[in-house]
């Protein structure tokens, strides 16, 4: 029997306002503990709750960045229950009617998940566990969320994986989440369940939670599914479940206490009344709507001539994508601008861990850098070799050839004289290419390269020993 | 002249300072401590804040409370000083911030002299569930106050001090001030900001004035209410209540003759139909109304109040402030700190809100209350198309005995029949003290009038006051 699993994720996003969901306090988590916190936030008898309205703003440009409806008028709610990092026993959240609904999550051109739903809530504080205590840092208290719920649409962990990615992306360009798994400001839990090919009803499902990357995510989902299928042939059943992912034995299991039924009591929350968007809010909010990722390399592809791959890739942070596009406007030559971003910056970028906008080399050094291969000054060969060097420094490449000694040869009596030396040292090899063995000629140009430390031009290289070679 | 205005009078005169007045009003406060109106009692705080005020009005600073000092129910932050909610579980607690209308009471030039006895989480309506003891009714005092707000209520009623602050959720105000003899007002919901004030049911809570008199009420209230952006339930609405006799010729007057019907003291029916013959007198036009579902106002409360208190409470869980009892795992600790902590009225409300809400209930009960909730608002939205004030009597009878109720919590319940409506509708109410039983037990009445309209029930409570001068039968403002 054939098996087809059944994914949908839940992401909470920490969103990037200055203050905390329902106070004043600064969103700052990092700080040191307790410092961000007040009556509110703390949960202290008789503090109440007010709105921030810069959340709403974030939540409403993820549902328009998504496509969602956005809701007039939606309703916050008291999710009670107990734990220590809850102050008030209640979360508050929304409920019966969230900001946001439907949506989808457009992965490429030809490939989306839908949305059920996206809603604002408030983060609970943070437990630390020192021996036998407790500890507990209220600065996280608060922060305001936006819970993004899918449909189960996704099928694999490689759906999920591309969803994270492109979900993460989007909140990104809208500068309203870091998106940083590792910190907890985008953390992601899973619903997997299994059925038989073209079964319609759905098996029972499990939680993963403790995902905290996104190829964790898809590796977890996959281990999941593996094993809930393998459960289902050897006769056993599913039970319902929350389980832990274990990225070092790469495994799910149960979570130690099983947890109980929860009755959340869910009710509006009477400190807050219904909160009214207008359409003109709305429209505000639209007006002010960045260049999303798909658009740009949609664009990028267009405009560019470059590849949709390649466009794809250099639109997932904005920052690189509009570093690309400067310095394919400067350079006039996207190609080249795309191939050396891809490979050599961003090989230098993340050795160092470094961000694009970090990144010391500016985008003027880099168009002219590739000017000069254009201009045949040097060869992408000794273009690549400077790269490291001017990634570092950001001196202007042509002087930084100059000082080397590294202008390209296009001479074209030089080259000759070089290549004539090179096949009068190996006549061997000549005769031997002239028996027919034409794949030496890589060998020739090689030696003629080595002899010009990369200097020569290779169109010219090529040209020369081919005549050489039929004389 | 009504009390609070002599009072203004004597002291704009020079004739009473407001340091004599504050040592005065704390030395009442120790002489009467058998009453048990106060959790906490300001003494030091409240003269040094009495010298200051009465340096600002030299310096010709004009307040609207002049110095007067104001007694504040438990459940209301006052910095620096300790938030019991008349429960053990807070015991110990100092608050590190302000209520608003504390704010405001210092602002507007009132000496906070203490923090008032209640019900334990302003949970009863006999003040005899509070942690601290019972407080007593200063008529009678084997009698209860009433409650929740009793120790507010009696602090003004003994006439320890003209002013005091107690909130009302379903008649926490009106009730004690009728069985105590003062004027309690509950504002229009939204009138009064909630911040600083630990919530029962958030829907439902306002927090609202004592006073000897209307005049005393109506400029607490003034001096309180305005909107908070602290609390996004209060709204913005421009007052003035200050009160103005007015020709009751042509007011019309609606009755609920379902309400006159569940009096259960002769002598309380006596006071209400004598009221009512005195505004036909006056030329007032008496209408009879219909509130077909006013009938379901207790059930309706009950369910809405326990089920926003069972959250509201969660947050007394020991982990953060308030008494822990500990324990080596922290379900055990929130068992035992809980079932420590609390009263037994405090976890049989905690009880019944955790069971109206939970799945498979939810339907049929809160969801259920919220709807004849509205249905209660939409009697009166229908009646005051018609009336501009509505009369009934506050209480169904005078101040019963200490312990009479408190086996029996259905019949306590019973005591706000009649405030309990207004607050399922948000609306004002206020509670006129008009006459003495033959057992010298005052007995009130209560004005209701339209949202946001204070002014009218201020204006025609004041009118009646004038005729009845219950202030001066009980002798208040002796400073
Ligand atoms: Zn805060």
């Amino acid at each position: 029997m054939e098996f087809e699993a059944v994914i949908g994720l839940e992401v909470h996003a920490q969103l990037k306002t200055k203050t905390k969901m329902f106070c004043s306090c600064k969103t700052d988590f990092k700080d040191e503990p307790n410092t961000n916190t007040c009556p509110v936030c703390y949960g202290l008898p008789g503090a109440l709750p007010v709105i921030n309205k810069r959340a709403v703003e974030f939540a409403i440009k993820a549902g328009l960045a998504f496509n969602c409806k956005i809701n007039l008028t939606s309703v916050f709610s008291r999710k009670n229950y107990f734990y220590p990092d809850l102050p008030k026993g209640y979360q508050i959240t929304q409920y019966e009617i969230p900001i946001c609904e439907g949506g989808e999550v457009k992965v490429d051109e030809n490939r989306a998940f839908r949305l059920e739903r996206i809603h604002l809530e408030e983060d609970a504080a943070k437990s630390m566990h020192k021996g036998n205590k407790t500890l507990i840092d209220f600065n996280r208290s608060g922060i305001p969320l936006i819970e993004i719920v899918s449909k189960p649409d996704m099928r694999s962990g490689k759906d999920a994986y591309d969803y994270l990615v492109q979900l993460r992306a989007i909140l990104r360009y809208l500068d309203i989440c870091d998106g940083n798994m590792e910190e907890g400001s985008l953390r992601c839990d899973a619903n997997i369940s299994v059925r038989p090919k073209g079964q319609k009803e759905l098996g029972t499902k499990t939680e993963l939670k403790n995902l905290n990357s996104f190829r964790f995510v898809q590796k977890a989902i996959d281990y999941e599914i593996k094993r809930q299928i393998e459960v289902i042939k050897s006769g056993g059943r599913i039970v319902q479940e929350t389980r832990l992912y274990d990225d070092r034995k790469n495994e799910t299991r149960p979570m130690r206490s099983k947890e109980e039924a929860h009755d959340y009591r869910y009710f509006p929350e009477p400190d807050l009344k219904p909160l009214v968007i207008t359409e003109k809010e709305i429209e505000e909010i639209r007006k002010k709507m960045p260049e999303l990722p798909l658009e740009k390399a949609t664009r990028f592809v267009k405009e560019f001539g470059i590849k949709r791959e390649d466009a794809h890739l250099l639109t997932l942070e904005k920052e690189l994508a509009d570093y690309f596009e400067e310095v394919a406007k400067l350079s006039g030559n996207p190609k080249t601008a795309s191939a050396l971003i891809q490979t050599e910056l961003l090989r230098e970028l993340n050795a160092e861990k470094k961000s694009v906008n970090e990144c010391s080399l500016k985008t003027e050094t880099l168009a002219k850098l590739i000017k000069l291969i254009d201009n045949k000054t040097i060869s992408m060969k000794i273009a690549k070799d400077i790269f490291p060097e001017i990634y570092k420094t950001n001196k202007d490449p042509e002087t930084l050839v100059k000082e080397k000694g590294l202008l390209q040869i296009t001479d074209e009596t030089a080259i000759e004289e070089v290549c004539k030396k090179v096949l009068e040292a190996n006549p061997k090899q000549v005769e031997t290419y002239k028996n027919g063995k034409e794949g030496l000629f890589g060998f020739f140009v090689g030696q003629v390269m080595r002899e010009t430390r990369g200097k020569a031009n290779p169109q010219i290289v090529n040209k020369i020993l081919k005549k050489l070679l039929e004389e | 002249m009504s009390v609070v205005r002599q009072l203004k009078y004597r002291i704009q005169n020079g004739e009473l300072s407001i340091v004599d007045l504050v040592k005065s009003s704390l030395k009442k406060a120790k002489e009467k401590s058998n009453l048990n109106c106060f959790i906490s009692l300001f003494e030091d705080k409240a003269l040094e804040h009495a010298y200051n005020i009465q340096e600002r009005v030299k310096k010709g600073e004009e307040l609207k409370l002049f110095g007067l000092p104001v007694a504040v129910k438990d459940n209301i932050n006052v910095k620096g000083s300790e938030t019991t909610c008349g429960s053990n579980i807070l015991k110990g607690y100092v608050s590190p911030y302000n209520a608003t209308v504390v704010e405001k009471l210092i602002e507007n030039g009132a000496v906070i002299a203490g923090k008032a006895n209640m019900d334990e989480f302003a949970f009863g309506s006999t003040n005899e569930t509070s942690a601290f003891g019972p407080v007593k009714n200063p008529y009678d005092e084997t009698r209860v106050s009433g409650g929740s707000s009793g120790g507010s209520a009696v602090s003004v009623a003994a006439d320890i001090v003209p002013f005091a602050l107690g909130s009302d959720t379903g008649g926490s105000i009106r009730q004690p001030a009728a069985f105590c003899g003062v004027v309690g007002v509950k504002p229009t919901y939204g009138r009064v900001s909630r911040y600083g004030l630990v919530a029962f049911g958030s829907s439902l809570d306002q927090i609202g004035p004592f006073s000897y008199d209307v005049y005393g009420a109506s400029i607490l209230l003034d001096a309180i209410s305005g909107f908070d952006e602290k609390d996004s339930t209060s709204i913005n609405k421009p007052s003035n209540f200050e009160p103005e006799l007015r020709d009751l010729k042509g007011i019309k007057v609606g009755v609920i003759n379902e309400f006159a019907d569940q009096i259960q003291s002769d002598e309380v029916k006596g006071v209400y139909y004598k009221v009512l013959d005195f505004l036909k007198a006056s030329g007032a036009e008496i209408v009879e109304l219909e509130l077909p579902h006013i009938k379901y106002s207790i059930a309706s409360y009950y369910i809405v109040a326990t089920s926003e208190a069972s959250s509201n409470l969660a947050r007394f869980d020991g982990v953060r402030y308030g008494n822990r009892v500990n324990s080596d795992n922290v379900k055990d600790m929130y068992f035992k700190t809980r079932s420590e902590g609390f009263g037994e009225e405090v976890k049989r409300r905690i009880l019944l809100g955790t069971f109206a809400l939970s799945s498979g209930y939810y339907d049929a009960y809160y969801l259920k209350a919220l709807g004849v909730r509205k249905l209660i608002a939409k009697d009166f939205e229908k009646a005051f198309s018609g009336v501009d004030i509505i009369f009934t009597p506050a209480t169904p009878t005078t101040a019963f005995k200490l312990g009479e109720k408190l086996d029996n919590p259905l019949e306590m319940y019973l005591s706000d029949i009649f405030t309990v409506p207004v607050n399922l509708a948000g609306l004002p109410a206020l509670t006129l003290p008009i006459e003495f039983s033959k057992e010298k037990l005052p007995i009130g009445m209560q004005f209701i009038s339209k949202w946001f309209d204070e002014k009218t029930m201020f204006d025609i409570a004041y009118t009646v006051e004038d005729y009845y001068k219950f202030y001066e039968k009980a002798g208040y403002g002796r400073f």
